[in-house]
């Protein structure tokens, strides 16, 4: 597939999905964008001679590669031409000009070191009191070179560091680093274990969901409500621990499977659930209610839905703003294919409120799911929880669906080991799009929005 | 409003008692990997590299269980959970407690006897993975209610006296975290908190922990370190704890 399709297959309807650069033996750079396939994802490529000083920027016609060129220009140096803002992104750069002049305008910056226990990234707030006409950001701070860290790595050990890429999607990284693998090993996990990986997946959904809730309730001042989303995310947390011994589902998900059975027998999981679900859904609802706290997210943060199609947006930011396209669905994985994912109501308002609305929905679907699972878990008789993943060489991408959205992973094996792993989290395609909701927002509107986003900065700087 | 007033009471109190009272789900935690019998010629296949002539550096275990798993004689989790020391080579077992050690107590003891009952802690995330992050939310949660104990979190350096520290020590965020812990009045206590933090976990070959920026007192090992070591390590900083699971004050 060649490089220049890539404009009419996103113009035909095919979601741009990420973009990266990977360094070749000859000193060739490859470029790689990732597009959306009816049944899976294409790579297509590109290649820059050894020296090549830069090459056309994809910006110019695909503008959800902004951030992706910025990246690849940061990391080796090679200049999109016509790239609009080339700009350090993951590097430290120069002060960053203002934006918007004029008599009283002045910029606050909120970070790296925030107020309150949060990721370190810097929001440039351009302000002239009150009204954000614009929002820069700098992510570069927490920059750790995750995908450096890769190469030479047996996969075994890969897994792991993917669990440790965004720490509160662990699962959906693992997920996506395994289904990787597995298709180049062409092996499937076995049917206990694909229940297995949905049941941590959906738990890990349900405590990001919930976290949103906290940081939006946190954010209204409303001190009951915040208590109770921090004690059903504690709960979720404690099933999560109880069921495999971390809090964050560490070490479930493994090449070829999962590395052991659930310390909890489906009947225990169905207790656990059912004493999750009812408070869950009751607070939910009075939240829903609590016309002071509606008031402040009703039109806060308003994403279009056309700007949402035209960048792909990921997970709840794109489900609110109408542009779903949910990996579990779409490119189904593991058991979801076995399993019935009712669909959500249609969202158009792409504000924050629609977002919350959103997640709320995807916490109901996370619950049935999770019980459907323990349904079959106890239907099944005892069998190993991993096949054998042999990988000597070859590629792949893999993916799966994080709270936050599609997380993808590109995978290359050469002899046993990790020639390269580059991952893509939907933190970072996501984060971009912040830029853009602050249509008419005011400075105390600034933490429901990001509160809304719900991302993870580790993600994004990774 | 009133909708929030019946929900709130719904399940009494959700608070834990600890360290005042045990608790069960605190005590349920293993801790990092200790060496069960020395063998200095196992391959124990740890990713981080914390095993090394038969012995384990503790600030680099992060807890996958691999070398549990392959050689169960040799190696072993430590019972109960993560527990904070005050001398870096105290993670590196057999631990061969030395002066130095008590010194070290004494010294930090002498430097926070003005604190007290009153602490106010200022964090950083200097490379985290944010898993950190969420564990030290819920410190502030309803479950484990951090303010109960006279400990608060604080936005300006300048009203803290606890730095507690997360992440690898991203280049990124040397600079800031420098001068955050400059901003901060005598005396102040530094927590590395959790694996990374003390050497940089899996990215240690690029990243090795916050050591090389800030001057450290406490290290807390575990990654994630979950909100009871967490909240562990603040009252052995403060010296409300006095560390190695030696029980309450």
């Amino acid at each position: 597939m060649t490089w220049d399709k890539i404009g009419s297959r996103i113009a035909g309807g095919d979601r741009f999905a990420g973009m990266f650069a990977t360094r070749r033996g000859d000193g060739q750079l490859v470029l790689s964008a990732q597009v959306t396939a009816p049944d899976g994802i294409d790579t297509l490529e590109k290649i820059l001679p050894a020296g090549a000083a830069g090459y056309p920027a994809l910006t110019r016609t695909v503008c959800a590669a902004f951030w992706y060129e910025r990246v690849i220009h940061d990391s080796f140096g090679v200049i999109p031409d016509g790239h609009p803002r080339l700009v350090p992104l993951i590097l430290p750069g120069e002060p960053v000009p203002r934006h918007v002049t004029g008599y009283g305008v002045f910029t606050i910056p909120h970070g790296p070191v925030r107020s309150g226990v949060l990721e370190s990234i810097e929001y440039l707030v351009e302000t002239p009191g009150e009204a954000i006409p614009h929002l820069n950001m700098r992510v570069f701070y927490k920059h750790r070179g995750i995908a450096d860290r890769y190469p030479g790595m047996t996969l075994a050990d890969g897994v792991l560091l993917a669990e440790h890429t965004e720490g509160i999607a662990s699962v959906a990284h693992a997920l996506a680093f395994c289904h990787a693998a597995e298709r180049i090993a062409g092996c499937e996990p076995p049917p206990a274990a694909a229940l297995i990986r949905v049941l941590h997946a959906e738990l890990e959904r349900i405590a990001n969901h919930l976290d949103v809730a906290v940081r939006l309730a946190d954010a209204a001042g409303l001190a009951v409500a915040t208590a109770r989303f921090a004690l059903h995310k504690e709960r979720v947390l404690r099933l999560v621990s109880g069921l495999c011994g971390s809090r964050f589902g560490r070490g479930v998900v493994v090449p070829g499977g999962v590395s052991a059975m659930p310390r909890l027998t489906p009947a225990q999981i169905l207790t656990g659930i059912g004493r999750l679900q009812k408070p869950v859904t009751a607070d939910a609802a009075a939240l829903m209610a609590t016309s002071s706290f509606l008031d402040r997210l009703r039109g806060t943060g308003p994403l279009t839905c056309e700007r949402a199609r035209q960048h792909g947006a990921l997970g709840p930011i794109g489900k609110a703003a109408g542009f779903a396209d949910d990996a579990r669905l779409a490119r189904p994985y593991d058991a979801y294919p076995l399993l019935a994912v009712p669909p959500l109501r249609p969202h158009t308002a792409g504000d924050a409120l629609a977002r919350l609305r959103v997640r709320w929905e995807e916490v109901d679907q996370s619950f049935g799911l999770i019980r459907q699972v323990a349904d079959q878990l106890s239907e099944r008789p005892v069998e190993p929880g991993r096949v054998p993943c042999d990988v000597t060489s070859g590629r792949a991408t893999g993916w799966a669906e994080a709270p936050q959205g599609e997380v993808l992973y590109d995978l290359s094996v050469a002899g046993d080991r990790i020639a390269w792993c580059v991952p893509r989290s939907a933190s970072f395609h996501n984060l971009v799009l912040m830029h853009e909701v602050f249509a008419g927002d005011i400075l105390t509107d600034f933490p429901f929005i990001e509160a809304s986003f719900g991302l993870s900065v580790a993600g994004a700087a990774l | 409003v009133s909708i929030w007033v019946a929900r709130g009471l719904r399940d009494g109190v959700v608070t834990t008692r600890w360290p005042a009272r045990p608790d069960a789900y605190a005590g349920s935690w293993q801790g990092p990997v200790v060496v069960a019998e020395a063998d200095a010629s196992t391959d124990a296949g740890c990713p981080t590299g914390a095993i090394a002539a038969g012995r384990v550096d503790q600030g680099k275990c992060i807890l996958c269980g691999r070398c549990v798993a392959r050689r169960p004689d040799v190696f072993a989790w430590s019972a109960g959970p993560a527990t904070p020391v005050h001398v870096r080579q105290q993670l590196i077992m057999p631990a061969e407690t030395d002066e130095a050690v008590e010194e070290a107590r004494r010294r930090l003891a002498q430097r926070t006897a003005v604190l007290r009952r009153s602490v106010h802690i200022r964090h950083v995330d200097a490379g985290s993975d944010g898993s950190e992050e969420w564990e030290i939310q819920a410190l502030l949660g309803p479950v484990y209610d951090v303010q109960r104990l006279g400990i608060f979190l604080t936005a300006s350096p300048r009203h803290a006296d606890v730095l507690l520290v997360t992440g690898a020590g991203a280049p990124g965020m040397a600079s800031s975290l420098r001068t955050t812990y400059d901003g901060m009045p005598d005396p102040k206590v530094v927590i590395a908190a959790g694996t990374d933090a003390i050497s940089g976990g899996l990215l240690s070959g690029a990243h090795s922990g916050i050591g090389d920026i800030v001057p450290v007192d406490i290290w807390l090992p575990v990654a994630p370190p979950t909100p009871f070591c967490l909240l562990g390590a603040l009252l052995v900083a403060v010296g409300r704890l006095a560390g190695e699971g030696r029980g309450t004050r």
